[in-house]
């Protein structure tokens, strides 16, 4: 394996886990801001308490990616930064708002005009920030850095529905409240079916506007991970419905890698297609072998301290939020 | 707007308003661990108070510096993406190291913030530990990358082209030890100046009556961080004044104001900056030399070595530095009477209470000031003498009207950070009870 491969598999695996845990903590400010019925004020306690104490650890994944590709493969993140700068500025406010927001409205909740400007900019950031990073992905698979075409914004809305479907599953497990589960569950299903529209808008879109990328699909790598995402789809209904909390947490995060898959197999070995490839875009292979030592290094540190947060937060005997 | 100007007058408010809560994620933790440590000691519930009352603090700061950070990081591609094209091989492995860093603080702050009523005393205490170090370390490496800018090495230009990267080489270039020591302390003197004088302000307004014992001794200890800080940044300012004379001349004479290569070179405090000189100035004669070389008839290079379109903006740099000596000098000051009050055993009087709450806002100034100094001193250069600012700059549109949405966004940001912490301080914990301590 060449040092650029192996950079390149680390800077997936930092976008595939940002997308996983990152897109959850999402998806849970869009549910916030859906708050509804009965129990709104449960869902919303419930979102807080599962959020609170992971989420700006799950926010490093995407300053690890960003730090991977400026280091790695330097000359296109220029690229990718100056011809998207728009709609990564976009995000940018939107992660901001999220972040601080959270807090604020956490800290302030006893003030209720505050408390509840806060939770209105906490989900519409939520939403905001993986709109505009799904419309950035999409116009650099689409090789154009095309961000307002219709098939650049439909990966933006499917990136929201990826976000909301991935949290819907999480939070089932926050809670030991039948009903508060169920309204989980049922937002889990909508997501999924909203998932497969969305997931079909930019399909189509593509069809139509970016031959390139259609062909691209032909790649068997590429098919087999659509196809899979499909099953991982309908495996994470089936046991929604059926009440394996646990293996649906499983399958949702594996239905996320598998898109991903199929975004990556699907335009590899370009960085951005018809631009940039592992080659061109790569630093010198002293830069790569220095950064993959780091990182290995670094994973010895970070893996364990990942795990005891989970242990304690999200381990069986974790007293859980939302009644 | 020019869109250069846009550039860095964006890049320059996500700095200077960054720059704060780094520092104060850097310092804060240190505090809370000292604190809470009291407590587990004596079993005194004034600091187990005060432990939960800066932990507060620290998850409304540290959430406020983590999503600015994260700007940063962003900036630097989206403002600066000819440099970041040149320069991410070489300054690439410190800012992953410290991506490396962040992880550790995150998930430490995660546990420390939401473990109390979690893990048990000990436990806790020890989840604080990883934040403090992890938070200094990683501001040490972000520093790293600046003292590349200053003085970029580790690589060879042939034709035009960057190579023979040597990423080791480049991530320790010769001001990386004196510029991390610096910003490291800088970080101990914001926040221990900075908790000092809040609890100090709550004394003097006399509103903390019902947690008396609680603001005396966070006063206590964030003066101990700031006493201990402050001498030592003086010494490493003195060691990073030398090593910039010899090797950064352009931002010295900046700083210092001197405009001509001379003997027996003086210092200039203050004055009105012209194009060739400085007017209304106080001068202290050979002073300069004397400190550069430890001989009042030294030489000390000025401006004229520098042609004049490699200058920095003279006026801000020198006033700048100004600012940062003379406020570091007040704080000097006012941790000597702390200490020799404290040697006594005496309650400091209400007008060294007084000076330690104008502390906070000094400690502030100098921070800023200093930063502004490295900065400005660097100009025209983005990497010295290998690209300048305005090359670097991102083509594209819209800059000036998101350096306007930036600002009106970290306006927001800090009222909002600003009226939650004083909500924190003022109003009395209730609900938190400590767990049992194991013996």
């Amino acid at each position: 394996m060449s040092p650029a491969t192996g950079a390149a598999g680390v800077t997936l695996v930092a976008i595939a886990l940002y997308a996983v845990f990152g897109g959850a903590d999402f998806g849970g400010g869009v549910w916030d801001l859906l708050a509804s019925g009965p129990r709104a004020r449960q869902q919303r306690a419930t979102i807080t308490h599962a959020i609170g104490p992971v989420w700006e650890a799950h926010h490093v994944w995407l300053i690890f990616a960003l730090v991977t590709l400026f280091t790695c493969f330097p000359p296109a993140y220029a690229d990718i930064a100056a011809q998207l700068n728009a709609p990564l500025t976009l995000a940018l406010l939107g992660i901001v708002l999220r972040g601080a927001a959270f807090v604020f409205r956490n800290f302030g909740e006893d003030v209720p005009a505050l408390a509840q400007g806060w939770t209105v900019v906490f989900g519409a950031a939520s939403i905001i920030a993986p709109f505009f990073l799904g419309d950035a992905v999409g116009a650099i698979a689409a090789g154009d850095y095309a961000w307002t075409s219709p098939f650049a914004l439909s990966v933006g809305l499917f990136a929201v529905a990826l976000c909301a479907q991935v949290a819907a599953v999480f939070l089932v497990r926050e809670t030991r409240e039948g009903a508060l589960q169920d309204d989980f569950r049922r937002r889990a299903v909508a997501a999924t079916l909203a998932v497969w529209v969305l997931g079909a808008l930019p399909t189509v879109l593509a069809w139509r506007t970016v031959p390139q990328l259609i062909s691209a699909l032909h790649d068997p790598a590429a098919q087999v991970a659509v196809v899979l995402a499909f099953v991982f789809g309908l495996v994470v209904l089936a046991l929604v419905v059926t009440g394996s909390d646990l293996a649906a947490r499983i399958a949702v995060g594996a239905e996320v890698v598998a898109v991903l898959g199929g975004w990556f197999g699907g335009q590899a070995p370009a960085v951005v297609p018809g631009r940039w490839t592992l080659a061109t875009a790569a630093a010198p292979d002293a830069t790569l072998t220095a950064y993959l030592i780091a990182a290995a290094i670094g994973s010895v540190l970070l893996i364990p301290a990942m795990l005891l947060l989970y242990t304690v937060f999200k381990g069986p005997g974790a007293d859980l939020g939302g009644s | 707007m020019d869109q250069v100007i846009a550039a860095r007058a964006q890049m320059g408010t996500s700095l200077a308003f960054h720059i704060v809560f780094a520092a104060l994620g850097v310092g804060l933790p240190l505090l809370v661990l000292i604190a809470e440590g009291v407590w587990l000691r004596t079993g005194r519930r004034a600091y187990y108070d005060l432990a939960r009352t800066w932990s507060k603090g620290m998850a409304i700061l540290f959430a406020v510096g983590a999503v600015s950070g994260t700007i940063l990081s962003f900036e630097l591609g989206l403002l600066w993406p000819t440099f970041m094209r040149y320069a991410g091989a070489l300054i690439g492995l410190p800012f992953s190291l410290e991506g490396f860093a962040f992880f550790i603080e995150a998930i430490f702050i995660g546990l420390y913030l939401y473990g109390w009523d979690r893990l048990s005393p000990r436990a806790h205490w020890w989840c604080g530990v990883p934040i403090a170090v992890s938070g200094a370390v990683s501001a040490g490496f972000v520093t790293l990358a600046n003292a590349w800018m200053n003085m970029p090495i580790g690589f060879r230009i042939d034709h035009g082209r960057i190579v023979d990267v040597q990423p080791l080489v480049a991530m320790f270039s010769p001001p990386w030890l004196v510029e991390v020591l610096h910003a490291t302390i800088a970080a101990y003197v914001l926040t221990g100046f900075g908790a000092a004088g809040v609890c100090a302000f709550a004394l003097l307004r006399g509103s903390a009556d019902h947690r008396r014992e609680q603001v005396r001794a966070g006063l206590t200890i964030a003066m101990v961080v700031a006493s201990i800080a402050i001498p030592l940044q003086w010494i490493v300012g003195d060691l990073i004044a030398r090593f910039d004379a010899d090797n950064e001349p352009a931002k010295f004479a900046a700083a210092e104001a001197l405009f001509h290569t001379q003997r027996g070179a003086p210092i200039t405090i203050g004055g009105i900056v012209g194009a060739d000189g400085v007017r209304y100035a106080i001068e202290i004669p050979a002073g300069l030399s004397l400190l550069v070389a430890f001989n009042p008839n030294a030489e000390v290079r000025g401006l004229d070595t520098v042609p004049r379109d490699e200058r920095p903006p003279v006026a801000i740099v020198h006033l700048s530095f100004d600012a940062m000596v003379g406020t570091a000098s007040l704080l000097l000051l006012i941790a000597v009477g702390w200490v020799i009050t404290a040697l006594r055993r005496r309650a400091p009087a209400r007008p060294l209470v007084a000076a330690i709450a104008l502390g906070a806002p000094l400690a502030l100034i100098a921070l800023e000031a200093g930063w502004f100094v490295t900065e400005f001193g660097r100009q025209p250069w983005i990497a010295h003498g290998l690209l300048r600012t305005g090359d670097a700059v991102t083509p594209a549109p819209g800059i000036a009207l998101q350096f306007y949405a930036f600002s009106l966004l970290y306006v927001v940001l800090a009222v909002t950070c600003w009226w939650l912490l004083r909500r924190v301080g003022d109003h009395p914990l209730s609900e938190e009870q400590p767990r049992e301590v194991a013996t």
